[in-house]
């Protein structure tokens, strides 16, 4: 029986790392890296004697979070302790939350494939990260533990078994990433962790009204390493179905080097936490107010900032989610086309510089549109001198490239690398004249009827004006001259 | 209620406690002994009472930290008391994933 007589059912467990100052429960910095064992202090070592303090900041970005997926605040949670050994938690215990989280319920609406899906949301809730383990540091053969990591802040989102497909699961995760970026709640970086989810993974047969039985895989730190990783567990569940066997509801660990998954014994004794309510935190009380200030302080979503980019400016669905899928790019789009004009024509013209070259050169050179040289300013500045031809296309991106290396003004750049355009008719003709002289041949077979050479002459005579020649007037020329 | 000595090895199997057979036996009679004691609270009607889990449950929130961060130990006061040390690392057995 094939893979495709099964459907995938998949949900997915995130979590964030929140982009505070200080850690959840005390005041060491969140910083990433550093010497191990540098941001630590006795509350998050777990030493005897010390009390946890919530951090206010932590609070409010779960509510800021949750307000934007729809969910609803209890406005009391409480902490609770998940009793389990591993040598990265110095408690013994990880301080999360279990009966009261401080968000339940939310979606996230994703398009996959055009149609339009809502995934709902199980809950979010608040939780201190562990520290890290650092594997071969010592000639024996043991392992070192670092803690600076231990006590960052987390929000763990949780959603439904309610995606059908991988495709669904990393739009699911694209989408869910990019409201938190623009929540300023977590800076999205797989890489680093600090964004990183574990996939429960089933399958069942077509048209069958029971769930399999489930797997959870960990270690993911990509939208790629997600897709080989669910994609190779799909067929290895449906093949242990096809044999007769049974899937063992267990922990798997993704293996990027061999792109497989395996059973992690280690986490399976572990599974009875034990959870209490924690006795040295009080509950977490979310008054009104705040809900009501931290709702009005949400910004644009990327979904409502693509609606408004298709409706009012007539942006392709393609153009719109491109700008809108980091909040920087958007807001750089924004302050440009204010720059620039208004209306559809110059929205279109302008994606499509942002699209096009802008994107690329940022690619290019590995940049975050926080460090960019070029600004909103002079990205309009380029676009009107292209409009007023005073430069050609050439021109501008050769303009576009220098203002994005070196900041300069783009009336400058054009100045100082001489890249005005040439509309100067004189000048022009002896260009075009000099071609024609030179390529007598072709000048008789198109004569002949071989219309397709005027590409050619116009090629040409660019290229001895280096680029410079205005193709208007280039034309108009070349046709005269060829008797047209 | 009585704890069974499969109970009893579950927990210190949890807690990472090997006991021998007499720690077992005393642990069951003394953990039932306990178990027995909190029991007396099911006789309580607590119909309409929310379950406290902090003495300060009450309707004011209390004061939470400011997101501000502070100085931290050197890695060197950290490890102080760490049994074993690699570089900065606290060093453990190695740890197979």
């Amino acid at each position: 029986m094939p893979v495709s007589d099964f459907q995938v059912v998949i949900g997915l467990e995130v979590h964030a790392q929140l982009l505070t100052r200080s850690k959840i429960f005390c005041g060491c910095s969140t910083e990433f890296g550093g010497e191990p064992n540098s941001h630590v202090c006795p509350v998050c070592l777990g030493l005897p004697g010390v009390l946890p303090w919530l951090n206010q900041k932590v609070v409010e970005m779960a509510v800021r979070t949750g307000l934007a997926l729809g969910c609803r605040i209890r406005d009391r949670s409480v902490f609770a302790r998940k009793n389990y050994f591993y040598p990265d938690l110095p408690k013994g215990y990880q301080t999360s939350q279990y009966e009261a989280p401080i968000c339940e319920g939310g979606e996230v609406e994703v398009t996959v494939g055009g149609a339009e899906r809502r995934i709902r949301l199980t809950r979010i809730h608040m939780e201190e990260d562990a520290g890290k383990n650092v594997h071969d540091v010592s000639p024996d053969g043991a392992s070192g533990v670092d803690l600076n990591r231990a006590g960052v802040p987390l929000l763990e989102i949780v959603s439904e078994p309610d995606l059908r497909s991988i495709d669904e699961a990393v739009e699911y995760l694209k989408t869910l990433r990019a409201i938190l970026m623009y929540l300023g709640v977590n800076d999205g970086n797989l890489q680093e962790g600090s964004f990183r989810c574990d996939a429960n993974v089933s399958v069942m047969r077509k048209g069958a009204d029971r769930y399999g039985t489930r797997c959870e895989i960990k270690n993911m730190n990509s939208f790629r390493f997600l897709r080989q990783a669910v994609e190779y567990e799909v067929r290895r569940q449906v093949g242990l179905v096809e044999d007769g066997k049974q899937v063992v509801q267990e922990t798997r660990l993704f293996d990027p080097d061999r792109g497989e998954t395996r059973s992690m014994r280690s986490k399976e004794e572990a599974h009875d936490y034990r959870y209490f309510p924690e006795p040295d935190l009080p509950p977490v009380l979310v008054p009104p107010e705040l809900v009501a200030r931290v709702r009005a302080e949400l910004p644009e979503l990327p979904r409502a900032r693509a609606a408004r980019y298709q409706g009012d400016l007539g942006l392709s669905a393609y153009d719109a989610a491109l700008l809108v899928s980091e909040r920087a790019v958007a807001e750089f789009f924004d302050a440009a086309l204010a720059a620039y004009g208004s209306g559809p024509e110059a929205a279109k013209r302008l994606a499509n510089w942002m699209n096009g070259e802008v994107a690329r050169l940022a690619n290019e050179r590995g940049e975050a549109p926080s460090a960019w040289k070029l600004t909103p300013a002079r990205l309009a500045e380029i676009l009107r001198l292209l409009d007023a031809q005073t430069i050609g296309g050439p021109g501008a991106k050769a303009v576009l490239e220098e203002v994005f290396a070196t900041g300069a003004e783009p009336g400058e750049v054009v100045r100082a690398k001489g890249l005005a355009q040439v509309s100067d008719t004189g000048a022009i003709e002896a260009a075009v004249d000099a071609v024609l002289a030179a390529s007598a041949a072709e000048v008789e077979r198109y004569r002949a009827g071989n219309k397709k050479l005027m590409g050619f002459f116009v090629g040409q005579v660019m290229k001895a004006t280096k680029g410079k020649g205005n193709p208007a007037v280039v034309n108009a020329l070349l046709k005269k001259k060829l008797g047209e | 209620m009585a704890l069974s000595l499969e109970q009893v090895r579950r927990i210190a199997d949890l807690a990472r406690l090997r006991l021998s057979a007499d720690e077992e036996r005393t642990f069951a009679v003394q953990l039932s002994a306990i178990l027995e004691h909190v029991r007396q609270l099911e006789e309580l009607d607590v119909t309409g009472v929310p379950p406290m889990t902090h003495a300060l449950a009450g309707g004011e929130a209390p004061e939470l930290r400011v997101d501000a961060d502070r100085p931290c130990l050197s890695p060197a006061e950290a490890l102080a008391a760490a049994p074993a040390r690699e570089g900065t690392c606290f060093k453990v057995p190695r740890i197979i994933e």
